[in-house]
């Protein structure tokens, strides 16, 4: 009896919490953000290299220049320099540093906190200063290439007369952040240049400072009242790790959110149908593809990786499981990039395929693996490489292991083939010129593991020198053709089978304006949205 | 003839049921007779016998029930739902025939169940005797080892040895078999215990017979019975680990239809195409259900002290 | 002859003594062993926390720094050695992945499993309890094959596909109960964290709107966590009172012409309350560690995810320490119910 009552109290609760209303939107001055955030591991821009890491850096810092997520378009403008020279000779460019200006603690931006800031990156030589010091930068000169000369004017001596824009643009990228030198070194510990404090700290001077950071759980972030940008409407920006897309979807359904970040593709047909919510598209950076070890002998073959690049079904897949997710694209540079090649030679031909198969001399085809993250798209573009390359003989076996591993065994040239994807670091087509078609020793002691051609045993000197001379080619027409060229040649030859450039897809209610992902080129930005 | 079937089959059934056995072995099968006399009369366990042989039909004639080839992609027609054009559970995210590639899945779930139902018993069954039949430190060190294991965590430690193993089925088998093993181990050692002082075992030690002997030849085959019970009752909780580590990515690599991996890739689907996760789950349920209704009705006839006799 | 002369001077120590020294030694020796396979699992895997560390486009420069600030240069048992003896300084190292000290992980993680498992626990009991004691009165009966039936689809069911698809009617359909995730978002960080259990947090602090929104929120994984407790616990009364029932007491109570309800209740119910102490304290614990994939599909914040989530990324300190607590727990469970059982059974004391 005593039983019977227990249950039926908690049946009684069960009741009123259901019948209680569910609020309807969320506060008007407030943005609620789900998204997958769990990729974080810093939020110093000296160290962050995740995607949603940098897209909390650009609400947090300001930088030398910036782009304005409104008119990405229009490429970097001033942000803290409000002008800058270059000198004669091309290696030095002098920036001013607009005056009166504080940082959300309140302490004055000077040249030196950027002096500071850029050297600090060199200085730590953390996984993204690579952005900066291939201009020659290292802990022992970075004192002297990069100077504050007074209070308002920095100095940065490159090692070569580099592309202007190259320089510039690797400056917009997050670890160019300028941080608040006071207060970091305030909190520095055992010599990290407070490096451990700003992993879940902010001492910058952007729209938003960092309220609160919980791993895997939410990241709070709120206006700064010393920002002197136009105050943004939205005073609170709570962005919430929900990792399915199912309750992503459901919590935006609901007006508990306001924008889902992460739905799949059904998902955004599913509530594209909703008035309340609006589908907030934009291409973005990054590209997926394949690659071939050149240290497999089979994978050597010209008319073999020709015949797989035929036997891929680009448009099945873009139309099917990626679609409006992912389009069809088959160069490295992402399209709204200097130089970028729209051409798409390739499309599923099984015929073709065999034909070059039997050229190559395997009518049979022949048995190779691949390894892929697990993630469910990637997961799903190798089944659809496994079914088509299959159907020329080709028997693809797919081993699915975790980010790390994967990575590990790529890094290790250990593959055959390897199914991924490649964001730029910074909006310039250096970016991936230098990776993708950029071998500085192909040995297998060389450790070049950034370099995605080193990755997979691709020895190209001649490739090597062309991206080499495309960075210090000052004359954009004749720069852009470069990149066009090396492009059009990468397309035949390389063992890089590269399909898709991602387009991102953020569901927002509907009134909320302004959104913006940041193209192509940066990232997300908060302090420019509306909501009514 | 049919006359001198029914005979046979009376005389049969005659022999099984007499009241003196004329041999061990005829003990041992009269035995097992009335055990399957009693199991037939439970409507519950039969049920799941049935579902499990039907289970192994469908694993060995798959090729020939599978209405479609359970890889075979079809982009334009995924999602398709229950029903649709020679679909009966529709297609998933690559266009595949769900029911086909369930059909197929069930014989990687028995090929899982049954390495793991061989390999864990006798891993135990090893540990498990040698720590009873030695006693003294051997048996401390074996059974504090014993103990350490079944203080993991149980899916936590088969996804770190998957983890540890690399993904794949046989990872996945040897992970389960490594995290199931602990309780086999210990009723071996009670069973070995009890029968290790019996004055059968004093009279093959007076015999000459050595300690391997012992345990292989007379210990062993007396641990068999308790261990088969255990055995039957776990096959469900096998499988639900085999498609917890299928859903988190660690068991059969794709485009393998395991049944875990296949609720793994429909989960992102479950608002719209909610057949896609659910069919796969089902049949889990299912073959789990059917295992645990045998293993439950087993263990009535077999064990009599749970059944309250 | 030494061997057996140690063993007769343990025994002269007063069995008071003894118990809890050996109880401990073997809690000890279970939690060392219990790392040390961990540690070593986490050693061998081919999961590089260092990659996991710094990244896609990390050199080999700056990866072989990370590698010896980590201290991964060592040789293992070294390593193993220096990490026990953190432990029993009570540091359990820094969390790649969250980069917090692992016990500040921890608190944070291990209050939600708590509470997920205590209400799963009491769903369990106050179902289970009364489900088994009816199935072993009404043995054989069609009621006792329906309790049957219901237990063994609690052992049937895959969690995390129940738990999809309960989300999907009672959530995304119905709309009955709270999403994933412990709490609405404005609900969040209302109520000081004193216990980490946001039922009770959010009424020491008198806040029952955040007390009902937690509870619409757990609702949901609680009664699937239940379920299984329910079908377990279920099973052991019924077969315990089968016994009871069986007995001559019994008998002889029915004979003296006492009701059924009180033979039922106040002699056979009474006499399996320390058994059933055991089972619950051993559902309770296997609900703490089997909550892996209920905390995967409802977001849940809890130390199985911690533990699986960080093993995945290969941040061994927290898949140790995550081990540890929960290993811990279990094991301690495990006594205190053994130590329960012989202090208030009286057979047990003979």
């Amino acid at each position: 009896m005593k039983h019977f009552k227990i249950s039926l109290l908690a049946a009684a609760a069960v009741v009123t919490v259901t019948a209680m209303p569910t609020l309807a939107e969320t506060p008007k001055s407030m943005l609620v953000v789900a998204e997958r955030i769990d990729d974080i591991i810093s939020l110093d821009p000296a160290q962050s290299f995740e995607f949603t890491g940098n897209e909390i850096d650009r609400n947090l810092y300001s930088f030398l220049i910036n782009t304005n997520p409104l008119d990405l378009d229009a490429g970097y403008g001033p942000d803290l320099a409000s002008s800058w020279e270059v000198s004669e000779d091309g290696k030095t460019i002098t920036f001013k540093i607009a005056e009166g200006r504080t940082f959300a603690s309140g302490n004055p931006i000077t040249a030196q906190d950027a002096a500071f800031s850029l050297q600090r990156v060199i200085l730590l030589n953390k996984t993204p200063s690579f952005i900066l010091s291939q201009f020659g930068f290292t802990p022992e000169n970075v004192k002297e290439k990069i100077v504050a000369t007074d209070d308002y004017t920095l100095s940065i001596t490159t090692d070569k007369p580099y592309a202007v824009s190259f320089v510039l643009n690797c400056l917009t990228a997050n670890v160019a952040a300028i941080v608040d030198s006071k207060l970091t070194m305030e909190n520095e510990v055992d010599g990290d240049m407070g490096n451990a404090w700003l992993r879940n700290h902010s001492a910058g001077s952007g729209a938003y400072t960092l309220k609160s950071l919980k791993p895997n759980e939410s990241v709070v972030l709120v206006a700064n009242p010393k920002w002197w940008g136009e105050t943004p409407a939205m005073k609170q920006i709570f962005i919430r790790q929900v990792a399915e897309s199912a309750s992503q979807r459901l919590l935006l359904e609901k007006g508990d959110v306001d924008v889902a970040r992460n739905l799949s593709t059904e998902d955004v047909a599913a509530v594209s149908e909703s008035d309340d919510i609006t589908i907030h598209s934009e291409l973005r950076g990054r590209i997926m593809y394949w690659a071939a070890n050149q240290k497999n002998e089979i994978l050597t073959n010209p008319k073999v990786l020709e015949a797989l690049k035929y036997l891929t079904d680009y448009k099945g897949m873009a139309d099917s499981f990626l679609k409006g997710q992912y389009s069809v694209h088959q160069s490295f540079l992402p399209l709204t990039y200097l130089g970028a090649l729209e051409d798409t030679p390739y499309s599923l031909d099984v015929e073709k395929g065999k034909a070059l198969l039997a050229e190559a001399g395997y009518p049979d085809g022949f048995e190779i693996n691949a390894i892929v993250r697990e993630a469910q798209e990637r997961i799903d573009i190798a089944q659809s490489l496994q079914n088509t390359w299959g159907q020329a003989g080709v028997k693809l076996n797919i081993t699915v292991g975790t980010g790390a591993q994967t990575l590990d065994k790529y890094r290790a040239r250990e593959h055959d083939i390897y199914v991924g994807a490649w964001g730029p670091d910074y909006p310039d087509p250096n970016t991936n010129a230098g990776t993708f078609a950029l071998n500085p020793g192909n040995a297998d002691d060389a450790g070049n593991t950034g370099y995605l051609a080193w990755r997979n045993a691709w020895d190209i000197p001649e490739y090597s020198e062309r991206t080499l001379a495309a960075v210090v080619e000052n004359d954009v027409e004749k720069r852009k053709q470069m990149y066009i060229d090396l492009q059009k040649e990468f397309q035949k030859s390389s063992p890089f089978g590269i399909m898709f450039q991602k387009t991102e897809q953020a569901a927002l209610r509907s009134n909320v304006a302004n959104f913006s992902l940041g193209g192509a080129i940066t990232t997300t930005s908060y302090w420019q949205v509306t909501k009514d | 003839m049919s006359l001198v079937k029914e005979t046979e089959k009376q005389s049969l059934r005659a022999w099984l049921l007499a009241e003196v056995p004329t041999s061990r072995n005829h003990a041992r099968m009269a035995a097992w007779y009335q055990n399957w006399l009693a199991l037939k009369r439970n409507t519950l366990a039969m049920a799941g016998l049935g579902i499990l042989v039907a289970v192994v039909f469908i694993a060995v004639f798959a090729p020939l029930l599978a209405p479609h080839d359970p890889f075979s992609q079809d982009l334009a027609n995924r999602l398709q739902p229950l029903g649709f054009e020679g679909h009966p559970l529709g297609t998933d995210s690559l266009g595949r025939d769900i029911l086909s590639r369930l059909l197929y899945g069930s014989r990687i779930t028995l090929y899982i169940v049954t390495l793991v139902a061989i390999i864990a018993p006798i891993m135990g069954l090893i540990v498990g005797t040698i720590s009873g039949y030695a006693g003294g430190w051997v048996d401390v060190v074996l059974m504090r080892i014993t103990d350490i294991f079944l203080a993991f965590p149980k899916l936590v430690l088969a996804l770190a040895f998957v983890a540890a193993l690399g993904a794949g089925i046989e990872n996945a088998v040897l992970a389960i078999s490594l995290t199931a093993w602990p309780p086999y181990a210990r009723i071996a050692r009670a069973e070995t215990l009890t029968i290790r002082k019996s004055d059968f075992i004093q009279a093959v030690k007076l015999q000459g017979a050595g300690p391997i002997r012992i345990i292989t030849k007379h210990i062993w085959p007396l641990c068999i019975s308790s261990l088969v019970i255990r055995v039957t009752l776990d096959m469900a909780g096998v499988i639900l680990t085999a498609a917890g580590l299928g859903f988190l990515g660690l068991g059969a690599q794709p485009p393998s239809p395991e049944w875990g991996a296949m609720i793994s890739e429909g989960r992102k689907f479950i608002l719209d195409h909610w057949w896609v996760a659910t069919m796969p789950g089902l049949a889990i349920f299912m073959v789990s259900l059917a295992f645990n209704l045998l293993g439950d009705g087993l263990r009535d006839v077999l064990d009599p002290k749970e059944n309250g006799r | 002859m030494k061997n057996l002369d140690g063993q007769r001077k343990w025994l002269s120590i007063p069995p008071i003594v003894r118990k809890p020294i050996s109880t401990l030694s073997t809690i000890v020796v279970t939690m060392v062993g219990l790392l040390f396979i961990t540690f070593i699992i986490g050693r061998v895997m081919p999961v590089d926390p260092v990659l996991a560390i710094v990244g896609e486009r990390a050199s080999q420069e700056q990866y072989d720094a990370t590698y010896i600030a980590l201290g991964l240069d060592r040789p293992l048992l070294v390593q193993f050695f220096y990490y026990l003896v953190d432990v029993f300084h009570g540091n359990l190292g820094v969390s790649i992945r969250t980069g917090l000290p692992v016990f500040e992980d921890i608190k944070r993680f291990f209050p939600a499993t708590m509470e997920l498992a205590t209400i799963g626990t009491i769903i369990g009991i106050i179902v289970g309890i009364p489900l088994g004691v009816l199935a072993a009165v009404k043995r054989g009966t069609w009621i006792d094959q329906i309790a049957r039936f219901i237990a063994l689809i609690g052992y049937s069911i895959p969690v995390f596909w129940i738990g999809l698809v309960g989300l999907l009617i009672f959530y995304g359909i119905l709309g009955w109960v709270g999403g994933p995730g412990r709490l609405d978002i404005f609900y969040e960080d209302l109520v000081p964290q004193v216990t980490g259990m946001i039922l009770i947090d959010s009424l020491l602090a008198g806040d029952l709107d955040v007390f009902s929104n937690a509870f619409s929120h757990i609702v949901l994984p609680a009664s699937i966590l239940g379920y299984y407790s329910l079908a377990y616990i279920s099973r052991m009364t019924r077969s315990f009172m089968l016994e009871q029932l069986n007995s001559e007491y019994i008998t002889a109570a029915r004979v003296k012409g006492l009701s059924e309800a009180r033979v039922i209740w106040k002699h056979a119910f009474r006499n399996i309350g320390v058994q059933l102490i055991t089972v619950v304290a051993l559902s309770y614990a296997g609900l703490l560690e089997g909550s892996v994939l209920t905390e995967i599909i409802f977001s849940w914040p809890g130390i199985g995810s911690y533990i699986t989530t960080s093993l995945l990324s290969a941040d061994m300190a927290a898949v140790l320490g995550g081990t540890v607590v929960v290993g811990l727990v279990f094991v301690c469970l495990n006594v205190l119910s053994d130590i329960l059982y012989r202090l208030l059974d009286p057979r047990a004391k003979q």
